[in-house]
């Protein structure tokens, strides 16, 4: 009898594995739903695979009366946009503020302390002062993501700038390299694979804050909608429509996971 | 010519005396090897020399002129660990300082002068014996060949001073016997200056032509603090007037087989002399 770490499942065991909460989740939904359904076959709370099927058609292929949109492809496509937008103008204020806060000893003595301030002031607290100055629009919402996103990647850069060893900073003056060139040529590279990790990390808390703006004032988008239907328990619309936020979720994860190994190929040789 | 001189140079961290007293006068092509117990600042003393630390009191010339306060291309380092660049492959390693050097936006170079620079650096690249491992990343390298980079990628800057960080610390006996040979090699080619750190009495006094110890020569038992290390004992291990000469008979014994006419030595004989000249060199 080996200790219960030293026991490591074959790769087809893996598979089956990894697997089973997924079935077993949709499995346990499946009989619980079949159950009450037998009950009342009108039951709202949850509702069976063909009423998501049905509602999800609907959606996605009639246009709406009121917004003249396809709703489900017009939620998903403005929900992504407020979330792009907020990411990306986020990664780019992180990147840009992180190298240059990390690594000029004059800057970094006059901001860290402030950023490590600022990173702990709560959005969501200040989410009435964004609708006051921009107003219930776009703008307020991407201000909102990159307000809870942009502090922590900009952090998370200083980290991976401070964490660089001397050694190579000291090698690259040697060389002959400028403070620019030693940004473009030694920092930069080498922090972009971990801004991407950082950028992955944040995805969760992007569509949290996406998803709290639509469900406070919008006139579409995912949250928006789960929201709106919450009212008429519609509960075929709201599971699908959290499954297919997940599931854009774990893609955007992925492309970006593939998009890191791709680019740098060096950050896994030496992880590896 | 490089001449290196400490003139009574001191170092401290507030109350805490690191090097006190250094006084050196360094020659042009020597081979310094400095050697001395843990923390008794021979990296400080190597840190001085890059001027990544000034010195609290004295100063540091060379060839006359006081030391630049910051980092520069005159002097080359290679460090125990982490002197080569992760993200760029063994040739784009060695590229690196001269494409600096040329564009100072970019940092890159395109066409034929990019060119140029690959067929230099991949000379130097075939001098350490690494040319077929030019497309690799550095972390793909065993440990000697990651130090054989970092020489290459600081001797392609010409540097005046090279300085070694206990740069063989982290190898095995083998490819460390290996390394002396080829640094041996390169600081006779290059005929530059080298200081070595290092704790290995048999190396230094291998490689080193002079060799210093630093050590604290008086200590306060209440206050350890209060004296540093300084030059304790100071060893001509190769006196330049011997290599001079060992040079000289190098090249006329080189001479005397160039009059031979070709044709009349055989591969054998001609190979037997070679090498018996390049081993008069070397030792």
């Amino acid at each position: 009898m080996r200790r219960i770490i030293n026991y490591a499942p074959r790769p087809g065991v893996r598979v089956i594995l990894a697997a089973l909460p997924f079935v077993l989740l949709v499995g346990v939904y499946f009989l619980g739903s079949s159950a009450r359904l037998a009950i009342d076959p009108a039951d709202k709370l949850m509702p069976g695979f063909a009423s998501f099927y049905a509602s999800m058609v609907r959606l996605g292929t009639t246009i709406d009366i009121a917004t003249k949109q396809y709703l489900l492809w017009w939620d998903t496509w403005l929900s992504l946009q407020r979330l792009f937008l907020g990411l990306g103008i986020s990664a780019l204020v992180g990147l840009v503020l992180g190298i240059l806060v990390g690594f000029v000893p004059y800057l970094r003595a006059t901001f860290e302390p402030f950023f490590a301030a600022f990173s702990l002031i709560p959005p969501l607290a200040v989410l009435p002062i964004l609708f006051i100055l921009f107003g219930l629009g776009e703008l307020s919402k991407i201000v909102l993501i990159v307000f809870g996103i942009a502090p922590f990647i900009t952090r998370d850069v200083m980290l991976r700038v401070a964490s660089l060893p001397t050694e190579q900073i000291i090698k690259a003056q040697t060389l002959g390299a400028s403070t620019w060139q030693m940004i473009t040529g030694v920092i930069l590279p080498q922090v972009m694979p971990r801004l991407i990790d950082s950028v992955r990390l944040s995805l969760g808390a992007a569509w949290l804050f996406v998803i709290a703006a639509e469900a406070i004032t919008a006139e579409g988008g995912l949250g928006y909608r789960i929201f709106l239907v919450r009212r008429y328990l519609a509960m075929d619309v709201i599971l699908p429509y959290v499954a297919w936020i997940t599931l854009l979720a774990f893609l955007m994860d992925y492309a970006l996971r593939k998009i890191a190994a791709v680019a740098y190929p060096w950050d896994r040789i030496k992880a590896a | 010519m490089t001449q290196i001189i400490f003139d009574n140079v001191w170092k401290e961290y507030g109350a805490h005396i690191v090097l006190e007293r250094i006084n050196l006068t360094l020659d042009d092509h020597e081979f310094l090897a400095v050697i001395g117990p843990s923390g008794a600042g021979k990296t400080t003393f190597l840190r001085l020399l890059l001027s990544q630390e000034a010195p609290t009191r004295g100063r540091i010339l060379i060839d006359g002129e006081p030391i630049a306060p910051e980092p520069t291309a005159d002097r080359g380092v290679v460090f125990q660990r982490y002197s080569v660049f992760p993200h760029r492959t063994v040739l784009g390693n060695v590229m690196m300082g001269p494409q600096w050097a040329a564009s100072p936006m970019l940092g890159r170079l395109f066409g034929a002068r990019r060119r140029m620079v690959e067929e230099r650096a991949m000379a130097l690249l075939t001098r350490v014996g690494l040319a077929e491992h030019a497309e690799k990343y550095p972390a793909q390298l065993s440990g000697g060949m990651q130090q054989r980079l970092a020489l290459a990628q600081a001797l392609i800057m010409k540097p005046k001073v090279l300085l070694l960080d206990e740069p063989f610390g982290a190898l095995d006996p083998g490819t460390r016997k290996q390394m002396h040979e080829l640094v041996s090699e390169l600081w006779e080619e290059n005929a530059m200056t080298i200081v070595m750190v290092t704790h290995d009495l048999p190396e230094a006094f291998l490689l080193g032509t002079r060799v210093i110890a630093v050590e604290r020569r008086r200590n306060d038992p209440q206050a350890p603090e209060r004296f540093g290390a300084t030059i304790v004992s100071d060893f001509e291990a190769k006196c330049a007037v011997a290599r001079a000469s060992r040079r000289f008979e190098a090249e006329r014994a080189r001479l005397r087989l160039s009059l031979v006419p070709q044709d009349s030595l055989s591969d054998d004989s001609l190979s037997a002399g070679g090498s018996s000249a390049a081993a008069l060199v070397k030792d």
